[in-house]
This record gives C-alpha cells, sequence and structure tokens, in this order.
C-alpha cells in the first residue's frame, strides 16, 4: 500500500510539474510579445486610423524579426568578447 | 506536500491558468493606456474630449492588431528557429 501511495505521489508531482512547466514558457512567450509589442509599437505606429495600413504591419513584423536578429548579435558578440578576455589575457 | 486527488489538481490547474489570463489582460490593459494616452491626449484638458475619445477608441483596436501580429510574427519566428536547430 505504501508503494501504491508513493507511486501516485509522484505521478500526481510530475503531472503538475510538466503542467507548471508549460504555462510558465507560454507565460515567458507572452512576457516576450507584450515587450515586442511596445517596441515596435513606438517605432512603427503614427497617429491611430481605421486599421492598420499595409506599411505599418510590415514594419511591424521586421521590427520583431530585426529585434530578434539585434539581439541574438549582441549576445553573441558579448560573448566573443569575454572570451577573448579571459583566453588573450589582459591588455 | 500531501497528494491532491485529480480533481483537486484539475481545480488547481484551472486557477493557475486563469490568475495568467487576468495577469496578461492587466498588462496588455496598462500598456495600452500608457501608449494611447501619450499617443492621443496631446495637452491634457479639462474634460476627454471627442475627439480625444474617438482617438483612444481607435488606438485600442490599433493596439490590439499590433499585439496579434506581434505576436503571429513571433510565433513564425520561434518555429523558424526550432526547424534550424
Amino acid at each position: 500500500m505504501s508503494d501504491f501511495d508513493s507511486l501516485n505521489k509522484n505521478e500526481g508531482d510530475a503531472e503538475l510539474q510538466e503542467f507548471l512547466m508549460v504555462e510558465k514558457q507560454k507565460a515567458q512567450v507572452n512576457a516576450q510579445i507584450h515587450e515586442f509589442n511596445e517596441i515596435c509599437w513606438d517605432k512603427c505606429v503614427d497617429k491611430p486610423s481605421n486599421k492598420l495600413d499595409s506599411r505599418t504591419e510590415t514594419c511591424l513584423a521586421n521590427c520583431v524579426d530585426r529585434f530578434i536578429d539585434t539581439s541574438l548579435l549582441i549576445t553573441n558578440r558579448f560573448a566573443q568578447l569575454l572570451s577573448q578576455k579571459s583566453g588573450g589575457g589582459l591588455q | 506536500m500531501s497528494s491532491l486527488t485529480s480533481s483537486q489538481k484539475g481545480e488547481l490547474m484551472d486557477q493557475v491558468k486563469q490568475q495568467i489570463a487576468v495577469a496578461n489582460a492587466q498588462e496588455l490593459l496598462t500598456k495600452m493606456t500608457e501608449k494611447c494616452f501619450k499617443k492621443c491626449v496631446g495637452k491634457p484638458g479639462t474634460v476627454l474630449d471627442s475627439s480625444e475619445q474617438k482617438c483612444i477608441a481607435m488606438c485600442m483596436d490599433r493596439f490590439m492588431d499590433s499585439w496579434n501580429l506581434v505576436s503571429r510574427t513571433y510565433g513564425q519566428r520561434l518555429q523558424r528557429e526550432r526547424s534550424n536547430m
């Protein structure tokens, strides 16, 4: 009976953990969307009108992709700078 | 932690989901208010006049359009990055 108990408990925990992990990931993606939307709204949207015109739509889509590119570029270059510093001795 | 019955667990999951949804709506509301105030209320007068109100209403709709477009674009990017791995 105690085996049964612990088995049940473990299974329950695993299911909850899985659930929470997925929800956490979804929340992180959502937070990222809020951030992108704020940045790209400021960059791309002029006076609000009856609909988003195609120029604004293109700008928003490009803005998201270029922001991610920028983030990746900076992350990589920053890592390079760090490894140069630690590998090549102090200047 | 004592083990939960499956109905308790379901309840807990629903609660978590609901709290996340509320937090999301609050975030959207806060950002929207901030951005549309900035866009539509140039010099604050004694009341929100009708053109400001109209601007705010439109701004809300466009802000949600923008959110959805950004969400779609980001989703596509995530998929592309994943298939490149």
